[in-house]
């Protein structure tokens, strides 16, 4: 079962590569990454078990951790256009503490 | 007790796999970003939560389960905080939904062939609207090639055959 788990895997991280190549646009593209990651995430952690090594599981929480800083990253340098503290432009219009996290 | 186990993971496995199939397939076949998104948090909690909850069942009670509670819970709050935010950015960033009347459209345009020619002369003006819809939601040159097949009344039929030939 975890064999047929890991292709499932493999099947629904092709799909969402179709979606992030085709994505008309930048946040379709950041969707189909983040769903791209999710399923790394149980590939990872089921590769373990079909290989009997489930160590592998610490290098899904590192991969969890990765995902989630990095699409609220890119979706920072796509909302402020840059990643520094008030981003590029300032937008004073924004409820504090919305664009951060 | 070790086949009821066996049983019970690999019934969770299997209902992990489908949430993440048809998630993906909901990823690549949904008309819009903000429907892709429930497509997202699909996968992101039922086949996440299912695939991890019959990993855990699998191991027993050892270090190794912990850790992929672990893994499960943080992905099962973070995943759709990560996905509410790539739609508020979009939303913020102008991208509009596709509303009531634009899905009108696009079941006429999935209809067979045969009623073409009444839907057509119904349709155009529904058309422009939506095409004048989607020209100002992104003011980009996905604008202009939406637009462009829409201006026709009888070329309605040819986007939906270019998108289905397409996949």
């Amino acid at each position: 079962m975890f064999a047929v788990g890991l292709a499932a895997c493999a099947v629904a991280l092709v799909l969402a590569l179709v979606r992030a190549m085709r994505g008309p646009t930048a946040f379709d593209r950041l969707l189909a990454v983040n769903a791209i990651g999710t399923t790394v995430i149980l590939g990872i952690a089921l590769h373990g078990y079909v290989l009997g090594r489930p160590e592998f599981v610490d290098i899904s929480i590192l991969y969890a951790i990765i995902n989630f800083i990095g699409t609220f990253a890119v979706l920072k340098l796509f909302d402020t256009g840059g990643l520094g503290d008030s981003g590029g432009r300032a937008k004073p219009d924004l409820p504090s503490g919305e664009d951060g996290q | 007790m070790e086949q009821i186990i066996d049983i019970l993971s690999g019934l969770c496995i299997a209902a992990g796999i489908v949430a993440l199939i048809t998630g993906s397939l909901g990823l690549v076949r949904l008309p819009d970003l903000f429907s892709r998104t429930h497509a997202v948090g699909m996968m992101d909690t039922a086949g996440v939560g299912f695939i991890i909850l019959g990993l855990i069942i699998h191991e027993g009670f050892t270090l190794i389960s912990v850790k992929l509670a672990l893994v499960g819970i943080f992905l099962f709050f973070t995943s759709p905080i990560a996905t509410h935010a790539v739609a508020q950015v979009a939303y913020r960033a102008g991208l509009k939904p596709i509303l009531d009347e634009d899905r009108t459209v696009g079941r006429v345009r999935a209809m067979p062939a045969a009623p073409k020619a009444k839907a057509a002369r119904k349709e155009p003006k529904k058309t422009a609207k939506a095409a004048s819809r989607k020209a100002d939601k992104t003011a980009g040159k996905k604008a202009a090639v939406k637009k462009a097949p829409g201006k026709k009344a009888p070329g309605k039929k040819a986007p939906g055959k270019k998108a289905g030939g397409k996949r």
